[in-house]
């Protein structure tokens, strides 16, 4: 069984809501970022969502781009991000880690090519922004032969029917995007979402997690209720953003960074 | 909805692209985060509907002939053919039309979709501001409110089309992210089109974007080629030998050139940005450089200039309308099929066929159809003078001469 499968049918038997936060690799450096992941682990989290930085996020708010474009003005590359991941593993085997980017610098790395590194250096899920399901068989297939997830997203805009047909290529997770927009936006009514995710829940057996807009500890509560756990990202990014990018930040430093995740898993615990 | 087993990349097309699920080829298709999904899919069935729908042609001819004032002529350029001494040099005034280029043929046809899906917001993004103009223009038409996303960069270098978008009563946002030009727009108005997604219609200004954009912009441009294929019968009394025009995301030019693919006796050439030269690597020509591999932006999959890293290249060009690291997906399936042949022509070649067509004929053209004039006039003087070809003058270049004044280090 795949760790990410491990971790998360471990967690709905013993009722723990999935907390996971986002941040970009490289983001202000790759050096920072690796203590930022273990720091998240030590902080409750129980999967991190690696962002791979691109030129051109169409998806995301102004947080997540500006983090981005601090990463690639470091020279964050997908060979980096593979080698950052392989670090990282050396000294944690047991946290997934989930890569979450957009499609092009995977094409011109090549299907095949990623699909190795990534199954190297211990990538447990990937989730790809821009590729839908119709677009996706050919490297979903890949990455299913080397035992890797490949997550997909649901809107509020996803009819019924065609989330049925994503539960049956999504693996690991299921992505419920809470809001009508771009991440960071503000969180739409706790009702609607509720609605949607219970009838999400009929259709698969999947954890299903709340991401986009989730930016405190009120939030994490309220949207954890509704589902099997939360995605943080630009509020976590955000917080980064005030960290150095020349490598001599403290460990105080990354700790504070970090604040919102152990305040969220505190709560989630309560 | 999708067959989770198909692999869309795979199936053979002829020239007929694309597939229903928007490819052509290896390209096209559908790539949006999904939040968009529904609303492309929605466009895809109201066009499709639409476009079956003889009442809507109807309309949109009427549009195009009393709005617009189709169709633009068949010119002889008299003067541009005796400065080539070769083939024979017409031009497709595209120029002539309301609001100055072909943009609004795509736009008259797009509002018409927005009215029937009864959307009542308007956005777009603009690179020369000419497709902002065309956009705004057709939205006060309807009396719907009108966003139009333009780069920081180009709101500089555009200044009167600026003003004009914003005396049709838009809003002019500014896009400050990235290389804060047409690439960033387009994301800044994705962005927007996700977040009010319940009653906005994005036009987009080019054959590019997800299925069905590429197609249904195409299908709007068309009346360009069909025009100039019946007024060379009428004109010429056969098909030209050529057909050239320039290729930002490409709209125009396929307009041109998709009335005509099935004729294999006419040539067609793409011409591209070179910038200050294709070994420079300072250029805006993803299909005639070396090198350039297919990837994904904008919700397709096409040649596209990204670095190793897959991070999207900034572009230069002197023409603000052809500053743009993709093309739209059918360009690239015609240049694998060898259909048509893609080269540049540099903003050097461009600024001298700008002079070149305004002093000798008395036409000011866009500076990106000055591309298509500087290739054309190569072309024609290595080809004999009982051929014939025609340019696609996609513009008029008042929007321009600001611009060619402060190269030429005068100030207005
Ligand atoms: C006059 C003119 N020609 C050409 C273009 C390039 O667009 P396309 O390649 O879609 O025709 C533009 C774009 O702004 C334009 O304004």
């Amino acid at each position: 069984m795949s760790r990410l499968r491990e971790v998360s049918d471990k967690a709905l038997t013993d009722g723990r809501k999935l907390l996971i936060p986002y941040l970009v690799a490289g983001d202000p450096s790759l050096g920072v970022t690796e203590k930022l992941m273990h720091q998240l682990v030590q902080d409750g989290a129980d999967i991190i969502e690696l962002g791979i930085p691109f030129s051109d996020p169409s998806s995301d708010g102004p947080v997540i781009q500006l983090g981005a474009e601090r990463a690639i003005a470091a020279g964050t590359s997908l060979i980096d991000v593979c080698d950052l991941m392989r670090r990282f593993r050396s000294k944690n085997p047991a946290t997934p880690v989930v890569l979450m980017g957009y499609l092009n610098p995977i094409e011109l790395m090549g299907y095949e090519e990623f699909t190795k590194n990534v199954s190297e250096c211990g990538v447990d899920g990937v989730l790809v922004v821009d590729m839908p399901p119709t677009e996706s068989f050919d490297l979903r297939q890949r990455l299913q032969d080397v035992d890797i997830d490949t997550i997909f997203l649901v809107a509020p805009t996803t009819s019924v029917e065609r989330a049925k047909l994503i539960t049956q290529v999504c693996s690991g997770y299921l992505y419920y995007v809470s809001l009508k927009g771009v991440t960071g936006a503000a969180l739409s009514d706790a009702n609607s979402i509720r609605t949607r995710v219970s009838q999400l829940r009929a259709l698969t057996k999947l954890p299903i997690v709340i991401g986009f807009g989730i930016k405190d500890v009120d939030s994490v509560l309220r949207m954890s209720e509704i589902s099997d756990g939360v995605i943080i990202g630009s509020a976590l990014v955000s917080a980064i953003a005030k960290l150095s990018p020349h490598g001599d930040e403290t460990s105080k430093e990354i700790e504070t960074a970090t604040q919102l995740i152990r305040d969220a898993r505190d709560a989630l615990n309560v | 909805m999708f067959d989770q087993n198909s692999n869309p990349g795979s199936p053979e097309h002829d020239l007929e692209g694309p597939d229903k699920l928007g490819h052509f080829g290896p390209y096209g298709g559908v790539f949006v985060g999904e939040t968009l999904i529904s609303a492309v899919e929605e466009l895809a069935a109201v066009y499709e509907e639409a476009s079956k729908d003889s009442a809507f042609w109807e309309e949109y001819d009427h549009d195009l002939q009393h709005y617009v004032g189709r169709p633009s002529p068949l010119y002889f350029a008299a003067r541009l053919t005796n400065l080539a001494q070769g083939a024979q040099i017409f031009l497709k005034r595209e120029d002539l039309n309301h609001t100055g280029a072909h943009k609004v043929n795509n736009t008259i046809g797009q509002a018409l979709l927005a009215k029937r899906m009864g959307k009542t917001r308007i956005i777009a993004e603009t690179g020369a501001g000419q497709h902002g103009v065309a956009t705004a223009t057709v939205a006060a038409r309807l009396g719907l409110d009108c966003f139009v996303y333009m780069g920081a960069e180009d709101i500089q270098r555009q200044a009167p089309n600026v003003y004009r978008m914003k005396l049709l009563g838009a809003t002019v946002v500014s896009v400050e992210s990235g290389s804060r030009t047409l690439k960033d727009a387009m994301n800044e108005a994705l962005r927007d089109w996700a977040t009010n997604v319940d009653n906005t219609y994005y036009i987009i200004g080019t054959v590019a974007g997800p299925h069905p954009y590429p197609l249904l912009v195409r299908d709007f441009q068309c009346i360009i080629g069909r025009e100039t294929r019946k007024q060379a019968l009428d004109q010429l009394k056969s098909l030209p030998d050529a057909l050239v025009a320039c290729v930002g995301g490409g709209s125009n030019a396929i307009g041109m050139f998709h009335p005509f693919l099935k004729d294999s006796e006419v040539a067609m050439y793409g011409v591209e940005a070179g910038g200050d030269g294709l070994e420079t690597g300072r250029h805006a020509a993803p299909l005639s450089a070396e090198g350039v591999s297919p990837g994904v932006l904008h919700g397709n999959r096409t040649y596209l200039m990204a670095d190793q890293n897959g991070q999207i290249l900034e572009t230069h060009s002197v023409s603000a309308g052809l500053d743009y690291p993709g093309v739209g997906p059918e360009h690239s399936w015609l240049k694998d099929m060898k259909r048509v042949k893609y080269v540049a022509a540099t903003d050097k070649e461009a600024m001298q066929a700008f002079h070149d067509t305004t002093q000798l004929e008395g036409i000011i053209p866009a500076l990106e159809s000055s591309h298509a004039v500087a290739y054309a006039l190569k072309l024609a003087s290595k080809m004999r003078s009982d051929q014939n070809i025609v340019v696609n003058m996609s513009g008029r270049g008042d929007k321009d001469i600001e611009t060619v004044a402060r190269l030429e280090g005068i100030s207005l």
